[in-house]
């Protein structure tokens, strides 16, 4: 006769299973743990740092990011991440995005298997090496031809570096996008007797709207998130006056100053000079997160679309 | 069949419609699109054979003058006699850091979200969203994050600026994508598989352990192979956490470090010393390159491995 | 809802089988049927499945019986498969799904707190509609179960084996070539590897969810003859759209329909539950009368 207790199982089993169920989650749960550090480290910094300084003079100062002598001009760091951005997603959107659309409607599979292995490599190369490839070619070569800047070190140099290094995200996530288009539309397309132009132009990439600009959102986070290339291109080598809103103006980005602030043998923790880390980083944090909320937003309402 | 063309100019019908369909009209605004997107893609391929054709062109003769030597010596100032030693060391530990602490704890977490969790639990999207965030967050942050916990709070475990603080801060800066692969890899095995398992009375873990994770195992390798190339590298974090780019007496790991791209980024920018035959930028190609095949190696490996993850999904 | 149950079973060859093309053989089998009633397994009171708010099937009650080949027919989305998954657990795998009414077990309650599904599962085994074997060897396939119950020594375990494979006609088959991987298998021969692994733990109950459905008519044949040589052993469920499928192997049958409840949702109930000969000739209800003689469904 069959009783309740046969169909318990033994509590070695259930015991077991309790302890792996367990350890899964607190693993799960640790990434939590993580966010929620990065926050209170972050802004409990910040706030350190804004206490520290006479904000009113030292944000809104009008002479530069001059870390040791308190003079915090938010202004030169905001625009200089700024600027470079937008270089970069001058060269980026442009070239990422042909890319996406030349491999999702034109290139045959044989040419894929080539070129997106190509983007693959593009996507891997880390970003010091980029930075190595501005200062010994981008910028003696190509941005001092062409527009004589004041310095080798400009932010249009930095802005074309970090472009370089995003291309592959905007590539690939706007050719997710594509993807995503059904072939119904474009079959409905050609159907009408459309050329192919049109099928592309017309249907497909509207169609694909919200996942490019996913792309492009997703790509601007990432470039203003880029330290490496910023750091060793833009110009204001970690503290400086402010030089100007032109891109062949020296500049510093948010990261640079991050990067500047826990500056080699005199670091000053505890100062304003070294705890401005935290402020900026806040700040960097916010706008990336914010960035990066909408962009997976977007992508992930594409993703059940479709 | 109403055939609305009637025969043209002495033509019949047949004629003038078989003359419509094989004209060949001149679709100029396609072929100068084609041809731009042709542009495009080939500038970005030139770019890319810019630079490497930059790096390995400085790096070449230098590594050829030095040989060996460039591997084995350590970081200093002069440039004819300078190495990576202590990068690749450095390198090194983070890498085994990441692969003992983050790919464990990364595909826990996956499992936990993908077999264990109920996916329409609050607490479960929490978890979700947040890890597509860290995922984009800036790998200097992780910097902060490290400088704070591992090397100032945790001083006691670490030693504060070693390579025990810098390998937590890269696991944790790739936990992230870790997980993200590997969740994937292990939403891409077929239900049927968990039912044969459960239908023959085995455990959730039973299930798990025996029959998801082995068929998920060569997309979880994809995505390991993607994270240690991250972090071999990432230079930000580490600059944060204070790797050093001047001087290392000695390489420990309870002591100061550095890493391969650190170093990259130190000579990218020294002069070149008076009397040296060498700069320090062609060093810092020569670590260039040593950096490069180190990452590339294990990009490819991810993408060989992916590719042969999907044609066994999908039976070619 | 129709399901009496009659003490006693008619004994001679029913003098009409209606609609259905039967052939001798199979008119002579389904007189065989238990003289008397066996020992319930299963109990169901009142068992209805909701998905959310949603009743996918309400007010199921039937008692299944040991060593019976039990069918559950009826038209897609009825319900036959939403009760199976209910007698070994499965639908605890949906979170939406609830279980409402009293499922015992021998006399246990199925759904009880303290019962533990995976000990559920060890004695009442499934087989599904595609076969899924592992992707492992034929050896390891059905010694997967064993295994996992601790049996450890290879002796043990090749006797295991063989006398599973041997139980699910497929040893003759396979037994040069047990390492070879289970997917290089025919579908037949996969389904006959998956009866194997679920006989291997020794239940007590066998549930088949459309075995036959993805096999060809031959496979379909052996896979029937198996299961009337094996019911002696088991006890066994089977969820199927063939009508003379289960009027060839079962002894009792189900029929299950869906009515059109609020809001145009259909919801599946067991409409007549009786031995087969019965429904098949002379069933209760209407609807099962329809449904048999193929006016519906």
């Amino acid at each position: 006769m069959l009783t309740l207790t046969d169909l318990r199982g033994s509590s070695k089993q259930r015991n077991r299973e309790r302890l792996m169920r367990l350890l899964f989650q607190a693993a799960a749960m640790a990434t939590v743990l993580i966010s929620a550090l990065i926050v209170f480290v972050l802004f409990r910094g910040a706030i350190n740092f804004l206490r520290l300084i006479d904000w009113k003079a030292g944000i809104l100062s009008d002479n530069g990011w001059l870390p040791r002598r308190e003079r915090f001009d938010l202004r030169t760091i905001v625009w200089g991440s700024f600027m470079m951005g937008l270089v970069a997603m001058v060269v980026a959107v442009p070239l990422g995005l042909s890319v996406a659309v030349f491999l999702s409607e034109y290139a045959s599979p044989r040419v894929r298997r080539v070129i997106k292995p190509v983007i693959e490599v593009l996507a891997g190369i880390p970003s010091v090496i980029v930075g190595y490839f501005v200062l010994r070619f981008v910028a003696p070569e190509i941005v001092t031809p062409a527009f004589n800047p004041t310095s080798q070190f400009n932010m249009l140099a930095a802005g074309l570096g970090i472009g370089i290094l995003v291309i592959p995200i905007m590539a690939s996530v706007s050719e997710d996008a594509l993807a995503s288009v059904p072939d119904s539309l474009r079959e409905a397309s050609y159907a009408i007797g459309a050329r192919k132009i049109n099928t592309v132009f017309r249907i497909v990439l509207p169609a694909a709207i919200s996942g490019l600009v996913a792309a492009f959102i997703i790509a601007v986070s990432r470039a203003i998130g880029e330290t490496m290339v910023a750091t060793m291109a833009a110009g204001i080598d970690g503290s400086g006056p402010f030089d100007g809103y032109s891109p062949t103006s020296k500049g510093l980005s948010m990261t640079g100053a991050m990067t500047n602030a826990v500056g080699g043998t005199d670091q000053d923790v505890g100062g304003a000079s070294f705890e401005v880390l935290y402020f900026v980083g806040a700040l960097l944090f916010v706008i990336t997160m914010l960035l990066n909320l909408v962009g997976n937003r977007i992508v992930n309402r594409i993703r059940e679309q479709y | 069949m109403a055939l609305v063309t009637p025969a043209l100019g002495g033509k019949t019908a047949t004629e003038t419609v078989r003359a419509s369909l094989t004209r060949r009209e001149r679709d100029t605004a396609g072929f100068v699109m084609a041809g731009l997107l042709l542009f495009a893609m080939l500038l970005t391929l030139v770019i890319l054979l810019t630079l490497l054709i930059q790096l390995f062109a400085e790096a070449g003769p230098y590594l050829a003058d030095r040989k060996w030597s460039f591997i084995t010596s350590s970081i200093g100032s002069d440039p004819d006699k300078i190495g990576v030693w202590p990068g690749l060391f450095g390198s090194a530990v983070i890498g085994i850091a990441v692969v003992v602490i983050a790919i464990p704890m990364g595909i826990a977490a996956a499992v936990y979200l993908e077999e264990y969790a109920s996916a329409k639990n609050r607490w479960t999207q929490l978890i979700l969203v947040n890890i597509r965030n860290l995922a984009g967050v800036p790998a200097v942050i992780f910097g902060v994050l490290g400088f704070i916990i591992f090397v100032t709070w945790l001083e006691p475990m670490s030693s504060g600026k070693t390579l025990i603080a810098a390998g937590l801060t890269m696991s944790v800066l790739v936990l992230p994508i870790i997980v993200i692969t590997s969740m994937e890899a292990i939403r891409a095995v077929p239900q049927g598989l968990r039912d044969g398992g459960f239908g023959v009375g085995a455990s959730r873990w039973e299930v798990t352990r025996d029959h998801v994770l082995p068929y998920a195992a060569p997309g979880i390798l994809t995505g390991t192979m993607l994270s240690l190339a991250r972090a071999f590298g990432e230079a930000a974090p580490l600059i944060i956490v204070g790797a050093v780019t001047g001087l290392l007496p000695e390489t420990s790991l309870s002591g100061r470090f550095t890493a391969v791209p650190i170093l990259i980024y130190s000579w990218s920018g020294k002069p070149q010393p008076p009397g040296s035959e060498h700069s320090f930028t062609e060093a810092a190609a020569a670590a260039g390159v040593v950096l490069l095949v180190l990452v590339l190696f294990f990009n490819s490996a991810a993408i060989v491995l992916r590719n042969r993850f999907e044609r066994r999904r999908t039976g070619t | 809802m129709n399901n009496e149950l009659s003490d006693t079973v008619t004994q001679q060859a029913p003098e009409r089988m209606i609609g259905i093309d039967v052939s001798n053989e199979t008119r002579a089998s389904l007189t065989a049927v238990t003289p008397e009633l066996s020992h319930p397994v299963f109990e169901l009171s009142d068992v209805s499945v909701l998905y959310g708010d949603f009743r996918a099937v309400r007010g199921a009650s039937m008692s299944i019986r040991e060593h019976e080949i039990t069918a559950f027919i009826g038209p897609s989305g009825c319900g036959k498969t939403t009760i199976l998954r209910c007698l070994n657990r499965m639908n605890d795998f949906i979170e939406t799904a609830k279980v409402e009414g009293t499922i015992n077990y021998h006399g246990v309650n199925l759904y009880d707190p303290e019962v533990n599904s995976t000990e559920v599962r060890r004695r009442i085994g499934m087989v599904f509609q595609k076969p899924n074997p592992f992707p492992k060897s034929i050896y390891d396939n059905v010694a997967y179960g064993p295994r996992l119950m601790g049996i450890k020594n290879r002796a043990e375990l090749d006797a295991v084996v063989e006398k599973s494979l041997r139980g699910s006609a497929l040893w003759d088959e396979v037994k040069d070539r047990l390492k070879s991987s289970g997917l290089s298998l025919s579908g037949g021969q996969q389904q006959r590897l998956c009866i194997a692994r679920a006989v291997a733990v020794e239940p007590d109950v066998i549930l088949m969810d459309e075995p036959c459905s993805a096999l060809d008519p031959i496979a379909t044949a052996r896979i029937e003859d198996l299961m009337k040589e094996i019911k002696s052993k088991y006890t066994i469920v089977i969820v199927t759209h063939n009508m003379q499928q289960a009027a060839r192997v079962s002894d009792r049958t189900a029929f299950f329909t869906t009515e059109v409840g609020e809001s145009d949702r259909r919801t599946g109930q067991l409409v007549e539950f009786n031995p087969t000969a019965k429904m098949f000739s002379n069933p209760d209800d209407e609807r099962t009368e329809q449904y048999v003689t193929g006016r519906f469904g």
